[in-house]
């Protein structure tokens, strides 16, 4: 199949809303306007919707609404256009849309509309949205072709861009459509039964070539530290050490301001920005920067590796109530009347993004200060032109967005302080600047997901049932630890889930699946030893906790069969499984690993995986984020560690923030993915949860001996063997 | 001051300061913006490019060491997609955020031209410096066997 064009990112909202001639539908509660124009006031009432362009010569302009942060969803959400209008896919061409979420938002966390690319859900928080966008479309061709031809429009069908008249034999193709036509008074809501069921889809669920690919393996892809604008100036800042401290004073800024090409100093809120002719005088000049920063931050004396203590004492405190997040039945006559009870820790570091693109954006302020222009790669866009707009003193609506590609989100690119820095240093630069963080600016100042201690409690009938559960948090990180601590498709009777939180003042954040992560590692490790001890079969503890969930079964069942479970494993290795859930795709995973006994190296050999995600769009796309996410979960779980001494991050790039590369990659994924008429879920994240779990009950195959602590690095291994 | 080289092909001359790197003066000074900046330390291969033939690291390449020799870009490897190792990166869909991906293409177009025929070892060893994010690792051993066995 051809794959589609891509235009990015240049579009902007008033060439958009002008457009190039052709025909754009733009679908208000039931109404569109044809050819929409600046002076149409209409347009600017904020509840218009307008998805497809479609020009006299048959083409289609498709608007992709999310970010394309290496997920697909560029791709993904306009063939979910087309699918219901019946284009032609060689005949697309996906532009960025403009940020508007009153028009282009789906429903946000908190009820609203929002366009933010966050959890996994592009694909579905906008399979609804857009598939009607595309069967109103198509209404509107319908419409037009039955007043041209003078018949019913009911008796009209179409096939990839072509409105046909059976009857008569009459065909005519979008294009030609596009050349006279008008708009409908109202556009009907096309109820679902009219639309296409998943035995009729011509695009979804079919391997169409990803658009934003080709610019990728030429060099042409832009993000935004591509951008260059005439008269650019360049902007590096050095941060704060630790996290709330402010510079007092910049020592040597007499012989900073010496450096040929640097132009000025900007003192921030949390550090001291250099303005330069050159990204690498402004990268010189901020190293030598020498402040002096204010004392008595919060996070001054965090130590994090000492507070896995105070975690393990705070979890063990009966005194301290955290927050309850689910408590059913009696935990404590549950445990007290146990044939037997369990009871471990598990335990997590910080884990830094390491998106490979770093943080950078450029800004461009009008001489009168008025306006500006922004070039962001953001997973949040709406915030981070406000954030601009705040920095500037200005109204959003002054601030024209430029979505760039993302070179790596994963989270970090949802907060939007870069571009605060950016806009406060074009705005003293009085010229367009690109900021750009350093790798190490990029750790130092970095928001990482949580590090926690997992207080993990059970009780077990005569039969070896669960029949009490209790799951404790405690960490700095507030609602970020607590993402999948439940677990919605095992039942048990008496249960209590519990977060203890302590603000240590460090800064954390979302990040791939965030707390899913260590709660599934946590959750799944723990049932193994139950079973272990118990001497039920891994995987028939996880069934008969699943009883009442067949889809959950069937991944379990599927993953299990995909690696022969019941068979021995190879001489010399183990196997672990491991089932969860994130942004309601169910996942179960099957690890086969070896382990260096000398150097304490853990080999991933195979990892066999199951995946119900509802329907399907782009299958291909399912795999590669389900391959991508079983190697950023392996990575975090094998040597991933962020650590703090005194407040201050102690990595600084990646020869000591360990990220996987590609020769600990597991030799061999296998993901299946389980067919279903279900509306789609995420799959941005679903792969990575059940990794740890799976890891840790593999080498506890192997071995005899559990690892309870992420990340499993050869030195943690080597102690683990020798004790 | 002031350095001769070629680059993609053609002669160019270009004026930095006297410490510049390859890397930024690639970008900025001559627009060739897909050799990518990910770690300035040689520690990522984002920034991977061909110094005569030979893959290197350009944030650590001093423009000094450029002079009078050949470099190649992913620019210059083809801009139409159709150098072999390209069409192979898109028969196999490998990019995600395809930051990283100039690097890991450039270091995979400088192992085939010293080894047509990689072993999986060869090319784990050869490929272990360009780190992915997003993790296409078993996407790029793929697309670069695919490759091997058209040449």
């Amino acid at each position: 199949m051809e794959s589609a064009k891509t235009i990015i990112p240049k579009i902007s909202r008033r060439k958009f809303l002008v457009g190039a001639g052709g025909f754009t539908f733009l679908i208000t509660t039931g109404v569109i306007w044809p050819k929409l124009s600046a002076e149409n006031k209409t347009a600017n009432d904020g509840t218009i919707t307008a998805w497809v362009h479609l020009q006299p010569d048959g083409k289609v302009i498709i608007y992709n609404p999310a970010a394309e942060m290496g997920q697909g969803s560029m791709t993904a959400l306009p063939v979910l256009i087309a699918e219901e209008m019946d284009v032609d896919w060689s005949m697309v061409i996906i532009e960025n849309s403009p940020i508007i979420p009153e028009i282009y938002g789906s429903r946000g966390f908190r009820g609203g509309k929002s366009m933010i690319t966050v959890g996994s859900r592009a694909v579905s928080g906008y399979y609804e949205i857009l598939r009607q966008a595309g069967a109103q479309a198509r209404y509107v061709l319908l419409y037009n072709a039955a007043q041209k031809w003078n018949v019913p429009i009911q008796e009209l069908t179409t096939d990839a861009g072509v409105v046909i008249h059976k009857s008569s034999g009459k065909k005519m193709l979008y294009g030609e459509i596009a050349e006279f036509a008008k708009s409908p008074d109202k556009i009907p809501k096309i109820p679902k039964e009219q639309m296409k069921q998943p035995g009729q889809f011509r695009l979804i669920g079919k391997n169409i070539p990803r658009c934003d690919i080709p610019g990728k393996v030429n060099g042409s892809a832009i993000f935004a530290i591509d951008i260059q604008l005439p008269d650019m100036v360049y902007g590096a800042i050095s941060r704060t050490p630790v996290n709330g401290a402010r510079p007092v004073n910049v020592l040597n800024k007499d012989s900073i301001m010496e450096i040929d090409g640097v132009i000025d100093l900007v003192t921030l809120e949390h550090g001291v920005g250099v303005i330069a002719n050159s990204i690498e005088t402004a990268f010189k000049a901020k190293k030598q920067l020498h402040i002096q920063w204010s004392e008595g931050a919060k996070a001054a004396n965090y130590n994090s590796v000492e507070a896995f203590e105070k975690y393990e004492n705070m979890a063990g405190d009966a005194s301290i109530k955290g927050n309850v997040i689910k408590d059913e039945g009696n935990i404590t006559n549950a445990l007290q009347n146990a044939e037997k009870t369990y009871s471990s820790d598990y335990k997590n570091d910080f884990a830094y993004h390491a998106q490979i693109e770093p943080l950078n954006a450029v800004v461009s302020v009008a001489p009168d200060g008025s306006s500006a222009e922004l070039w962001v790669g953001s997973q949040a866009p709406v915030s981070a032109r406000r954030a601009a707009a705040q920095a500037l003193g200005i109204a959003e609506t002054k601030v024209e967005i430029h979505p760039c590609y993302l070179g790596g989100g994963f989270g970090r690119r949802s907060m939007s302080g870069y571009v605060s820095e950016a806009a406060l240093l074009a705005k003293r630069a009085g010229k367009p600047l690109k900021l750009v963080w350093t790798r190490e600016d990029d750790i130092a100042y970095g928001a990482f997901r949580p590090m926690s201690v997992q207080r993990m409690q059970a009780g077990v009938d005569k039969s070896g049932n669960i029949v009490g559960w209790s799951h404790i948090v405690v960490g700095t990180g507030g609602r970020l630890m607590t993402s999948g601590v439940n677990t919605l498709f095992y039942t048990f009777p008496n249960q209590h889930i519990e977060m203890r939180n302590v603000d240590e003042g460090v800064r954390t954040k979302h990040w791939r699946a965030v707390g899913h992560g260590p709660n599934k590692f946590a959750i799944e490790a723990f049932i193994d030893e139950i079973a272990a001890d118990q001497k039920i079969d891994p995987v028939e503890i996880r069934k008969r906790l699943m009883k009442n969930h067949p889809r959950a079964l069937k991944v379990l069942e599927t993953a299990a069969k995909m690696a022969n479970w019941g068979t021995p494993p190879p001489p010399g290795r183990g196997r672990g499984i491991a089932f969860a859930e994130r942004s309601g795709s169910l996942t179960a995973g099957v690890c086969e690993l070896s382990v260096d006994r000398n150097s304490g190296r853990i080999q991933v050999h195979n990892f066999w995986v199951a995946l119900d995600a509802g329907v399907v769009i782009q299958p291909d796309n399912v795999l590669a984020q389900s391959e991508g996410s079983i190697i950023f979960g392996l990575s975090s779980v094998l040597s991933e560690s962020l650590t703090f001494k005194k407040g201050k991050v102690q990595q600084s790039n990646f020869h000591d923030y360990n990220v996987m590369r590609i020769a600990d990659a597991p030799e061999n994924i296998e993901i299946k993915i389980i067919p279903s008429n279900e509306r789609p879920s995420g799959v941005g994240e679903a792969a990575l949860p059940f990794v740890g779990g799976a890891v840790s009950n593999a080498f506890a195959n192997l071995t005899g001996i559990r690892l309870r602590h992420i990340p499993f690095t050869p030195d943690k291994v080597l102690e683990a063997l020798s004790s | 001051m002031k350095t001769t080289f070629n680059l993609n092909g053609k002669t160019v001359q270009v004026e930095t300061l006297s410490d510049a790197t390859l890397l930024w003066t690639l970008r900025d000074h001559l627009g060739l913006t897909g050799t990518k900046y990910g770690c300035g330390e040689a520690l990522c291969g984002a920034c991977t490019v061909h110094l005569d033939g030979m893959a290197v690291r350009s944030c650590t390449t001093p423009m000094s060491m450029v002079t009078n020799r050949s470099v190649t870009t992913i620019e210059g490897l083809s801009n139409d997609n159709s150098h072999p190792l390209q069409k192979a990166w898109i028969e196999e869909q490998v990019p995600q955020c395809g930051y990283c991906q100039s690097g890991q293409i450039m270091q995979a177009a400088a192992l085939l031209q010293n080894n047509s025929h990689p072993t999986r070892e060869q090319i784990l060893a050869q490929m272990n410096g360009v780190i992915c994010r997003c993790g296409t690792y078993t996407r790029i051993v793929r697309a670069i066997e695919r490759t091997a066995q058209n040449l």
